[in-house]
Order: C-alpha cells, then sequence, then structure tokens
C-alpha cells in the first residue's frame, strides 16, 4: 500500500511530507443514539407557512450524512452504529422496546461506514414513518423507559474493541429537554434515577456520553432539567453547552458538525519561554491537504489482494541483502558510511521541544515566509500545572502589543524556526470561526528561499505603473470584489471527483457522477457591463488601445515561427530519409551512430526525442515494429 | 561544458577589521564547498584574499599596483585543495580594497572561461569600511562602469555581503563605499546584502546553486479578452536532508569500483499463492473507500478523471484581512512578468500597486500543467520591488480547500477559570518579556532574519559528512557556537535582561503535575531520555545545559522523595510514626485513589487524636499531621480537602474549651487555611485565612 500512488495530490516540492500528515494514534467508535419522537418531526422553526418546514430530524440525518461522508474519507477506519430511539418498531438485540438499530446489508451493526450506508441512510426520512415510525417515548402509564433502553443498546454495541486503543462515544440528538416531563411522582423519579445510573455505569466503562442538544429560536434547550445529571456537567460547564439557537438552521447544522468531530491533538510539547519557565502546549492539525485514500494492487482476474514482498540486492554481486542498516553519501567521488544512528544524531541539534527566541514585529512575517500547513497550539495543564496561565498572559501580550514570537522547533526530523502567530477568538453566528491560542508557522532557512523576481532584471529602470493606471487598477479592484470572501468555502474538485467516481463504482451505478467545479471563476459576474468596461478601462490603460490588433500581428509573426519548426522537421526528414533504417536496424547497427542522427528520425516521425541512447534506440525499434 | 556548471571565485576581506569575523566566512564558504562536493562536482571555485600583507596575483605581475591581493587558490574544479584553501585564512595587516580584488578575480574568470558558456560568478565578503584607492584616470564610479561593462559582456555575475557587526559607526568612507557596491546593482550585475551578525553571515551566501525553472509561463486571466503574461517561479522550496542511499558491504574490498548500492526490488505475490509471482500486466489497482476495495484499471480511470484545462484565471479580488495568516498551505511561488515585455510589467507594476494601497488580494485557481490533476486554489499579495531594475511581482500561496479544514473548537480564554487568568502583575511581566526580547530593535537589522538564516541540522550535516570522510568513526561535531544562536536564544542578551526574565519566572508559579508518573512525563517532554546516546555527542554548552536540566529534575526528585520517602509497609497510618506513615502512602501514588485514601486515613487519625487528647497531651503530635496534611494538599492541588476538613473540626469542636487551644496553637504557628497564593484553586483569600483563626480567638475569649 502506499499513500497517493499515482502523485495526484502532490506537487514538485512534498516527496515526504509524511509528517505532515496527522498521525491516527487510536480509532474511534461512535453510536449516534437519535431520537425519533414525534416531536423531532415537528417544524423546527416557526417560519411562514409558504417556506418549506425544516424539522430537527431532517437536519441530523443531514449532519450525520455529512460526517460519514468526511469520515469515509478521512477516517475509514473509525466505527459507527446509527441507533433511533422512542420508535414504534424496536429491533436491537437486547429486544428492548422502543429502539431500532439502523443498519444495511452485509455490515455489522457496529462497523465501519460504507457507500450503501452512506446512500441509504441520506435517504432514511422517506420510509421512515412506514418501516420504523415515531411515537413519544415515556409515557404516563407505560412503563417503558425508552432512554434507559436506548442507554443499554449502545453501551451493549460499544461492548467489542479494548477502551484502551479505542475511543468510545456515545452522541445523543434530541430536541427534548425534559424526557421525564410526562411523568410525575415515584415513577418519574425511579425512572430517572435508573437512567442516570445507567449512564454513569456506561461511564465506568469508559465510555464517553455526550449531548448534540437541538433547540428553537423561541424555547431554548434547558439543560439543567435532566440532561445536566446525564452527561455530568457542573456549573458554568451547562451554558457553555448549549448551541446558541440561531437565526438560521445551517447554522445550527454548522455548529454540530463541529461538535461531532472529536479533537485530536497531534503531540505535546514543552515550550522553553526562558531557561526556567518552561510550559507545556498541545498541537492540533487544523489545517491539512486531504489525499485521497490509499490504493491496493488486487489481482486482475481474482479481484483478491496482492501481498508485496520487498527485497535488497546487492548492487555489486546480487546477493539478496537483510534490510541494511548503514546509508551513505558520495562526497568528492568517496562513498561516507552512516549509521542510521549517527544519523539521527546528527539531526538532533536541539535539546527542546519549542523554544523561544525573540519577538518581532508581525510586518517582518513576510507572504512568502512560508513552506507548510501551520500547526495550531492551545495550552494544556496536564503535566505541569500554570502552563494556561503563561500562556494566556503571552497570548494577549503579543496581541496587543502586534508581535510574534520567533521559536525553534526542534523535531528530531525536521528541525526548524517557527512564527508563532496569536490568534484571537472570532465568533460568529455559527459559532466558534476561530478559535484562540496560536498558529506556529514554519518559516524557510536561507536556502530555501530563492529570488525568481531577480533572475530577469532589466537593464535601466524597471517599468512602474503610472498613478493613473494605478486609479484604473484599484477601479477595477472594486469591481471584481469577492464580498464576503471566506477561505475553505470551495470544494476540492479534484478530490470530490475521485470520489464521486468511487461512490459511485462502489455502489455499481453506471452514471458517473457530475461534479461542480467551485474554484472556476463567476463568468455570469465576470460579464456583467459595469466589470466589463472596468477591465477593458485598464487593459486600455496598460496595454494601449491598440492591444488586440498588435497582438494578433504578433500571432501571425509567429506563424513564422512555426513555419520556422516545420522547416527544421522537413530538414531532419529530408536527412532521415538518407538512412535506411530498417536495415541499420536488422544489423544491429543503430548503437553505431550518434544521438543527434538517431534524433532525425524521431524528429521525422514526430516522435519525442527525450532520453538517453538506449531509449532512443528502442523507441525508434518500436517504431519500425522491430 | 554541462550546462549547470558554474565557475566561483571568492573574494574575502581578511583585513585588520575583519578579523572578528574570518572564522565564520571560513565556515561559509567551507559549506559552500562542501555542498559543491556533494551536488556539483565539476563546479570550480577559485579563492582570492585581499587585505593580506602579500601581494600576489597575474594582474600585479603584469601591470603592477593591486597590492594586498593574495589569490590563494586558482580557479580549479573542487577538491581537497579547495576546502585546504579555505582552512586558517591568514590575519591580513593591510586594509581591503574591494575594487581591487573585483578586478582580480574577474580577470581570473576571464582567463579561465573566455567565452564559454559556463556560468561565473564572483562572490564578494567584505565590511567595505576602508578608502579605496583612487583610480590613475576617471573617478571611482567610472571605474565601476567599466568593470561592471566587463561583467556584463562576459556575463559574469556578483554577490557582494557587506558585514558590519551592530553599532559600528557609519562614515563618509562607508557611504562611499556602499555607493560603489549599489552602483553595481544598479547596473545590474550584483546583488549587495548587509548583515549585522555572524549567524547572518552564514546565511548571506547561497551554499547551493538552484537553476530557476519556471513552473507556468503563460497568461492571468482576468476575463477572455484581457490576459497578462506572467511567469511562475518557486519562490520557496525546503533544502531537504539528502536522500542518503543504502551501503551494501557484500562486495570483495578488492573491488575498487563497487558502488556499494543497494537495489530494492518489489515483488506482487497473489495471497492464495504465495509462491507465484503476479506479472506487471495482470495487477490492477484497487482504490479504497471505506471498508471496500474498488478495483479500476488505469485506462477506465483516465476515462472518467477530473481534467482540468491548463490556465491561471482571477476569480476576484478580495480584503486582505478574509485571508489570514495561517491559512497558507505550502511552498510559496512568485508571478513574475513575462521577462522583456514592458506591457506586461506596467500591468502587473498596477495591480500590485492597487492591491497594496487598497488593502486587497486577488483569489486565482491555478492549474500549471495539462493533465494536472487537481486544481491549485490561492491567493495573490503584491510584492513592490524596492530595487530600481527589479520588476514589480506578485507572491503566490496556496490555500486549503473545505476537505482541508478541521473546526475543533476550542474553550475561550476568557470563559477559563481565574486560576489559570493571569494576574495583573503577571500580565506585567509578560508585556515586558513581550517589549524586550525585541529580534527587530530599531536601529539594527532584523535579527534572525529567516533570508539570512542558514539551516543548522544541514550545516551541521555537511560539516559531519566532511569530518567522516577524514575519520569514519567520528561522532557527530558539536552545533557550532554560531548556529546555536538559532536554536537558542542570544545568551548576551538573555544576561542583559537577567532581571527581567527571573521576574517572568517568579511571577508565574509552574509545577508539575504529581499525579502523573514522573518518568513518563520527562520522557514526553524532553528528547534527551536517560539512557539517550546523544548526550555524549552534544556540545559542551549543550551538555552542561542538559545537565542543567537533568540536576533540576533530579534535584525535583529529591525534594519530593525526601518529602514522600518510599517505603515498603505502606497503607496505614500508625501511632509511631504518622507523619511518615502518611508520607509513604503518598509516595506510592500507583493510582490516584491511594491519594485520597492517604488523605482520608490522615484526617481521621488526625481527628481521633485530637477528640481523645486529654489535657492536650497530643497536640504536639496533632500538629505535625496537620503540617503534613497541609504540605500535602498544597503539593496536590487540593486545597479544599484540607480548608473543608479544618472548617468542619472546627464547627464541630469549637465548643470543646481544650480543643479551642489546639486551633490557637495552629494559628500561633501560622498552619492557617490554605489561600490562593498558594494553590490556585482554593477559594480562600489570605485575609480569610487569617481571619479564620481571628475568630477562634474571639470565641475562645
Amino acid at each position: 500500500m502506499d499513500l497517493d500512488p499515482e502523485g495526484i495530490f502532490r506537487d514538485d516540492s512534498d516527496e515526504d511530507d509524511d509528517n505532515l500528515h496527522e498521525r491516527e494514534a487510536n480509532k474511534e467508535m461512535v453510536v449516534y443514539l437519535i431520537d425519533a419522537s414525534p416531536k423531532m418531526f415537528t417544524p423546527a422553526n416557526a417560519a411562514k407557512a409558504d417556506e418549506k418546514q425544516e424539522t430537527h430530524f431532517h437536519t441530523i440525518v443531514n449532519c450525520i450524512t455529512q460526517s460519514l461522508k468526511t469520515q469515509i474519507i478521512g477516517r475509514s477506519r473509525d466505527e459507527v452504529a446509527i441507533c433511533f430511539f422512542n420508535t414504534k418498531e424496536k429491533k436491537n438485540l437486547q429486544e428492548l422496546a422502543g429502539v431500532y438499530v439502523y443498519n444495511v446489508t452485509e455490515r455489522e451493526q457496529l462497523d465501519r461506514p460504507d457507500a450503501r450506508l452512506i446512500k441509504e441512510f441520506s435517504c432514511v426520512e422517506d420510509s421512515f414513518m412506514n418501516n420504523i415510525g415515531s411515537r413519544y417515548g415515556i409515557t404516563s402509564g407505560s412503563r417503558e423507559n425508552t432512554l434507559y433502553n436506548a442507554l443499554w443498546v449502545a453501551q451493549a454495541l460499544l461492548r467489542k474493541g479494548s477502551v484502551k486503543t479505542v475511543s468510545k462515544r456515545i452522541l445523543i440528538f434530541t430536541n427534548e429537554d425534559d424526557p421525564f416531563g410526562g411523568i410525575t411522582g415515584a415513577a418519574k423519579a425511579d425512572m430517572i434515577r435508573t437512567t442516570i445510573q445507567r449512564a454513569k455505569d456506561a461511564k465506568d466503562l469508559g465510555l464517553s456520553i455526550e449531548l448534540l442538544p437541538l433547540s428553537r429560536p423561541d424555547e431554548d434547550f434547558n439543560m439543567s432539567l435532566f440532561y445536566a445529571e446525564l452527561i455530568g456537567l457542573e456549573g458554568d460547564e451547562v451554558l457553555q453547552y448549549v448551541p446558541s439557537a440561531g437565526e438560521k438552521l445551517e447554522d445550527m447544522t454548522d455548529q454540530l458538525r463541529k461538535r461531532m468531530m472529536k479533537k485530536r491533538k497531534v503531540k505535546t510539547l514543552s515550550f522553553a519561554i526562558t531557561n526556567d519557565v518552561c510550559i507545556e502546549v498541545n498541537t492540533y492539525a487544523l489545517i491539512r491537504p486531504t489525499a485521497p485514500g490509499t490504493i491496493t494492487w488486487l489481482d486482475s482476474i481474482s479481484n483478491l489482494p496482492l501481498k508485496t514482498e520487498r527485497s535488497f540486492i546487492c548492487n555489486d554481486t546480487g546477493a539478496l541483502l537483510q534490510a541494511p542498516q548503514e546509508r551513505f553519501q558520495l562526497y568528492n567521488d568517496k562513498a561516507v558510511k552512516f549509521s542510521v544512528r549517527e544519523l539521527s544524531d546528527v539531526k538532533r541539534v536541539s535539546s527542546h521541544h519549542l523554544r523561544l527566541l525573540g519577538f518581532k514585529p508581525l510586518d517582518c512575517l513576510k507572504d512568502y515566509h512560508n513552506l507548510s500547513p501551520s500547526t495550531f497550539i492551545y495550552p494544556s495543564d496536564e503535566q505541569i500545572f500554570g502552563s494556561t496561565r503563561v500562556f494566556v498572559a503571552l497570548h494577549s501580550s503579543m496581541l496587543r502589543l502586534g508581535r510574534f514570537a520567533l521559536a525553534f522547533y526542534g523535531t528530531p526530523t525536521r528541525p526548524r524556526l517557527v512564527a508563532l502567530v496569536a490568534q484571537e477568538e472570532v465568533i460568529s453566528s455559527s459559532g466558534q470561526d476561530e478559535p484562540p491560542g496560536m498558529h506556529m508557522i514554519y518559516l524557510p532557512y536561507s536556502d530555501d528561499v530563492r529570488y525568481p523576481e531577480e533572475v530577469h532584471l532589466t537593464s535601466g529602470d524597471a517599468p512602474r505603473a503610472t498613478d493613473e493606471q494605478i486609479k484604473k487598477a484599484s477601479n477595477l479592484l472594486r469591481r471584481i470584489d469577492l464580498k464576503h470572501f471566506s477561505v475553505c468555502r470551495f470544494a476540492n474538485p479534484g478530490l470530490q471527483k475521485h470520489y464521486g467516481i468511487l461512490e459511485a463504482l462502489a455502489l455499481g451505478e453506471d452514471e458517473m457522477p457530475d461534479i461542480k467545479d467551485e474554484t472556476l471563476p463567476d463568468e455570469e459576474g465576470m460579464a456583467r457591463p459595469g466589470v466589463v468596461k472596468a477591465i477593458e478601462e485598464f487593459k486600455a490603460a496598460v496595454f494601449g488601445e491598440n492591444y488586440d490588433q498588435e497582438e494578433a500581428e504578433a500571432a501571425a509573426a509567429k506563424g513564422g515561427a512555426s513555419k520556422k519548426r516545420k522547416a527544421i522537421a522537413d530538414a531532419a526528414s529530408q536527412k532521415s530519409a538518407a538512412y535506411d533504417w530498417a536495415d541499420l536496424a536488422d544489423n544491429g547497427k543503430l548503437k553505431d551512430m550518434t544521438v543527434m542522427d538517431l534524433k532525425t528520425y524521431l524528429t521525422a516521425h514526430g516522435l519525442p526525442v527525450s532520453g538517453k541512447k538506449d531509449a532512443i534506440i528502442s523507441r525508434i525499434l518500436t517504431h519500425l515494429g522491430k | 561544458m554541462a550546462r549547470n556548471k558554474e565557475g566561483l571565485v571568492l573574494l574575502l576581506d581578511v583585513g585588520p577589521s575583519m578579523h572578528r569575523a574570518l572564522q565564520e566566512i571560513e565556515n561559509v564558504c567551507t559549506t559552500l564547498v562542501r555542498k559543491k562536493l556533494v551536488f556539483h562536482r565539476s563546479d570550480e571555485v577559485g579563492v582570492v584574499l585581499f587585505g593580506t600583507k602579500e601581494t600576489h596575483n597575474d594582474l600585479a605581475r603584469e601591470l603592477g599596483g593591486y597590492k594586498h591581493v593574495l589569490v590563494k587558490h586558482d580557479i580549479k574544479v573542487v577538491d581537497e585543495e579547495t576546502k585546504d584553501a579555505l582552512e586558517n585564512l591568514p590575519r591580513g595587516t593591510a586594509p581591503g580594497d574591494f575594487l581591487d580584488a573585483i578586478v582580480v578575480g574577474l580577470d581570473m574568470l576571464i582567463k579561465r572561461f573566455g567565452d564559454t558558456k559556463a556560468k561565473q560568478r564572483l562572490c564578494l565578503i567584505t565590511d567595505a569600511q576602508h578608502l579605496l584607492r583612487d583610480p590613475p584616470q576617471g573617478t571611482k564610479e567610472d571605474q565601476v562602469d567599466t568593470i561592471a561593462d566587463q561583467m556584463k559582456k562576459h556575463d559574469i555575475k556578483m554577490d557582494c555581503i557587506v558585514f558590519r557587526e551592530a553599532g559600528v559607526q557609519h562614515n563618509s568612507v562607508m557611504d562611499e563605499n556602499d555607493r560603489l557596491l549599489y552602483h553595481f546593482r544598479d547596473r545590474s550585475v550584483a546583488k549587495v546584502v548587509q548583515v549585522d551578525t555572524p549567524t547572518a553571515l552564514l546565511g548571506a551566501l547561497k551554499t547551493r546553486n538552484v537553476l530557476p525553472v519556471t513552473i507556468f509561463r503563460g497568461d492571468l486571466e482576468v476575463n477572455s479578452t484581457f490576459k497578462i503574461k506572467v511567469w511562475a517561479y518557486k519562490k520557496t522550496s525546503e533544502e531537504k536532508f539528502p536522500t542518503l542511499k543504502k551501503y551494501s558491504d557484500k562486495a570483495p574490498p578488492s573491488d575498487q569500483f563497487a558502488s556499494h548500492e543497494v537495489k530494492v526490488d518489489y515483488e506482487y505475490k497473489s495471497i492464495l499463492e504465495p509462491d507465484t509471482v503476479v506479472p506487471p500486466d495482470q495487477r490492477i489497482k484497487g482504490y479504497l473507500y471505506g471498508p471496500q476495495v474498488v478495483p479500476i484499471s488505469s485506462a477506465e480511470w483516465e476515462a472518467v478523471k477530473f481534467k482540468p484545462e491548463k490556465g491561471v484565471k482571477l476569480l476576484g479580488f478580495a480584503d486582505r484581512s478574509s485571508v489570514p495568516r495561517s491559512y497558507f498551505m505550502k511552498d510559496v511561488n512568485s508571478f513574475v512578468p513575462e521577462p522583456g515585455n514592458t506591457k506586461a510589467i506596467v500591468a502587473v507594476s498596477a495591480l500590485a500597486r492597487a492591491m497594496q494601497d487598497m488593502n486587497k488580494v486577488a483569489i486565482l485557481r491555478c492549474v500549471w500543467r495539462q493533465n494536472q490533476a487537481n486544481v491549485a486554489f490561492g491567493v495573490l499579495t503584491p510584492n513592490i520591488s524596492s530595487v530600481n531594475n527589479v520588476p514589480d511581482s506578485f507572491y503566490f500561496n496556496i490555500l486549503p480547500f473545505a476537505e482541508d479544514v478541521r473546526d475543533f473548537p476550542f474553550r475561550s480564554f476568557s470563559s477559563l477559570p481565574p486560576s489559570s487568568q493571569p494576574t495583573e502583575e503577571q500580565q506585567e511581566a509578560a508585556d515586558n518579556l513581550v517589549k524586550m526580547l525585541d529580534l527587530a530593535p530599531p536601529g539594527r537589522e532584523e535579527i534572525l532574519r529567516p533570508d539570512f538564516t542558514p539551516n543548522p541540522m544541514l550545516e551541521r550535516f555537511y560539516s559531519y559528512l566532511d569530518l567522516k570522510s577524514k575519520q569514519p568513526d567520528a561522532n557527530p561535531p558539536p552545533l557550532h557556537s554560531c548556529l546555536r544562536r538559532i536554536t537558542e536564544p542570544d545568551p548576551d542578551v538573555i544576561n542583559y535582561r537577567a532581571p527581567l526574565i527571573q521576574n517572568l519566572g517568579k511571577a508565574f508559579d509552574l509545577k508539575e503535575n504529581p499525579k502523573r508518573k514522573k518518568a513518563r512525563t520527562q520522557e514526553r517532554l524532553a528528547y534527551a531520555g536517560p539512557d539517550d546516546q546523544a548526550k555524549k555527542s552534544e556540545d559542551d554548552a549543550g551538555k552542561a545545559m542538559a545537565i542543567d536540566d537533568q540536576a533540576k529534575d533530579a534535584e525535583k526528585a529529591r525534594a519530593i522523595e525526601v518529602l514522600f520517602p518510599s517505603t515498603e509497609k505502606v497503607g496505614k497510618i500508625g501511632d509511631v510514626n504518622p507523619v511518615k506513615d502518611f508520607e509513604a502512602m503518598l509516595a506510592e501514588r500507583s493510582s490516584s485513589t491511594w491519594v485520597q485514601k492517604a488523605m482520608e486515613e490522615m484526617k481521621k487519625y488526625t481527628t481521633a487524636l485530637i477528640e481523645n487528647s486529654p489535657q492536650g497531651d497530643y497536640y504536639e503530635k496533632a500538629l505535625e499531621c496537620f503540617v503534613a496534611l497541609r504540605k500535602a494538599c498544597i503539593i496536590e492541588q487540593e486545597p479544599e480537602e484540607y480548608n473543608q476538613f479544618v472548617t468542619k473540626l472546627y464547627e464541630r469542636l469549637k465548643k470543646v474549651d481544650d480543643v479551642v487551644k489546639f486551633f490557637q496553637l495552629l494559628s500561633s504557628k501560622n498552619v492557617l487555611l490554605i489561600c490562593k497564593e498558594e494553590a490556585p484553586d482554593s477559594d480562600v483569600t489570605e485575609e480569610m485565612a487569617r481571619s479564620f483563626f481571628l475568630k477562634t480567638e474571639i470565641s475562645s475569649e
């Protein structure tokens, strides 16, 4: 198996940036517990009658579908189970009433998501009422406690796998803040007690229970009625827990999506601020290029995976080697040997993870001081108490004084100078847009910076735009303004297409999906008269009035160039005709000819002329059909 | 001659004012030669020293003059001798005249290469502090012009590095010299950089030459009718650690031409028949989609895959603030207007300047070449040229796609508990640190500017490589002191700011979490593990530091050891030595429940002690227990545990006269409630802690 075998998503620069890709420490098992009571099917917004009424149930199905799609791309080893409660039908191993474990064929109840699950779950709503059905869960007179049942089923589903290597979670989606509101008296107290005991037992087994409460604009979800106790929140935490019921349901979808992802830290670092003050920070990879999944080689007849065997062969003797432990570098035509240990020692230039060197004003950080995606750092008090306090103080000083910190990040593989830029928290209606903390930006060294702009110096002063031309350009900027532009709103067309195709093929569909390329310019907007006029004016200002005409003439002159190319080809074919190629090839005389002469044949027949002599000869032979 | 072959003459000023920097000059030039020995074996290098006592050069012999210019090493293919020529540079005695040196170097290059196509370069390192000799005719500017013409004619470039340590007073001679050097730049034959620290000097000379190659030549399309001709280059690209080959020792020692290389062979075998090798044409790629593996042949894949059209298209302009710096994804590209195309140069200039003025950026979609599998989506920012003969250009940075971003929520700093919020005093200490540890002080060059900072790991590797070629069993050399300025703060600055830094240390109280296993913490927070052999090879200062760290850690460990000596019989607090037993229990700490248990036991024991103490016989003993418990609660960050215990005990027993005396005893020995200052989690202020026992006194009266 290798990552991105065709090198689709890499360009020339990153050959072995494995350390950029987050190592996924352990896998995760999640049970989605979805409330399916009739309350979930009532419109979520007190919207106008003519609008399409969206329900909380719909929101959740959307959210989970989205999350499954991301998961199958990025974290396909994680396992999920989807489970409804407050249903008419029951389907679970324990035969408990009101709980329905949703699944598709050829899949365990708790298993990795597959194409069919995603496809069928995304339209579960259409057949939900017929196949599964909804009902009120806990009602007076009934002795069933559906929430209790649901927790029990979820806990049973999560029985497999060790808690040490797998993080297990139960996510409850509901808009009912008072599930036991329908009953009273001793029965209520008893039910609450047993349910909370059940949740506590689950937690003792290492499962974490989280709640994703849904609320309406007119009616906030009241955590303190019941759920705070269920998931074990105290004091202030309750307030933070409830997402603000925003104006728009999409915002809530956003918030849910964010909360559904488990925060995974990359590493814990010690950050030495001075010789005495050393704090603890965690790093997170908030931005990393997503590459398409791995490939495996299959036998094309049986479609069974192939086993790859690697062997080391000595180039001089042809002997089979065990994995060689030594490396060498040619230096002054001499092989200098290193042991793996020596190499790792020489790479270790710092004894600290992260060492503060000083501070600089933000404008010292240039646009070209960049090499790879930044890493986010956030303090932690887990091992060193008081780290957060130091970090918060530094963070606020740096923000206020407009400075970034320069530090040395001494990883043993890739020690780098880094800029730590303080990030202020940004909150919008869809929740936290930018988290508070610092971004660690990897800086280039002097040998990493090139000066391409100085390659082509003009002999005199370089032409500069006049004020008039700049004014016209400003006008253009104003016209083609992307208002409310925000990064990372654009889907990666290559990746979308990749997975679109895989999904279609996995499900055996004939139709290839059509993926909209969001990165194309807005043709319509560009064609607006105001925009066209601004472009034309700018063009006239910098290129002159008659530019198109001049270009056409230049193109005609270029025609001359293509004539020239044709002439070369003609000359080559004439020269090439002087030889009897078939004869030469038969007698094995090709290798006696010069490369120049050989190339005349290639040019005359329109073949590529690249490569070494051997390659050229074999190309000629192939073309001759020998 | 090879296309990428370079002829280089190093012109090094060794005059008296340069003596302090000679070691660094030696280092940087040696690194350059070492890299050539690895990557550019056919490059040729000559070494010219000026400011020397002796004079030895062709021109002096042929024409006279050109004093104090010494050709140390003629232009030759790099080898051992080139390295030797750069070792132990002589300390010169005469003020250096760099114009003379340039002429000598130029003469050498022209004589050696004539009109061949080799790339030719002069590299001048000087402090340009001394008055140049007046030319026989015309002015010095005229002389520069003549030299520049010659350089242009033979296509020779020059890199000038002016090294003046910070604090050197500028005078008119320096101004004149600088003007002359910049005149070379204006004539488009030279590049001039000024550095003021030895570390920056190491980074100022490009030690590896990379031929700039365009990644794209074509149109920047604003719309279908308006296109600007641009070329795109790489602006930054990481110089990687060289990929070393695997070594095979199988070749007989007598074989002089053994390559010692190892070929890695891959064989694909079917799972069903593990002995048969599946030929390449019988293999098909399987793409993973969740648990499924979807077989797709390359032809099939080719037919359906994403195929964007080649081209660079403008999506529009956006506010700079809408593209945060932290979203830049990769190494940076540079968009320059098509060379020689005046219209393109002006168009780029106008757009760049308008963007600069309005604080805007452009959003682009780039497909560099046909058949590229994906699009590059990114942001164009202006790069306004400060040099007259360099056209304005753009930087291009890749931005992430929606799939590349993970939204993890983090707790707001404002909602953190007070124990994690800095106090005003602490905030001030942090402010001062940020203000004082300034790496871009006014009136100086920026310190550790990335553009002039060498890669310490690579520098070290190449010197190790050189060392190993002579002594095959050598250990990695220590990091040179100049390079340590990159990995650690400057000790001079640290010493100068010592009070400030100590202040910071005093203002913040950092404690290791005692609940975590000690060894594990150490292992995770520092690379240097206890059984680490790398330590041996660490340089002296590094060693000293490491030892220092170790010593500190050991000290801490000892402190804890003294506090809680571990004993075998743990688990019960006996009458003989309750405090010791308690501490033993704490030291056991195989799990956090032990700590809890120890505290509970101690509380029970102490309560019993006080309740059953006739006439306060055991008060001394109880006092000891209180002190131990209190200490433990502070260390374990459990102040409430202690405070509540004392409060409850007091509430219960305040009516008993004798016991009140005990509380007075506590108060007099300053064994108070644990206050905030001692443990951040405590709700008790210092005042409350004091007044609590005051109450006791009042009530007892």
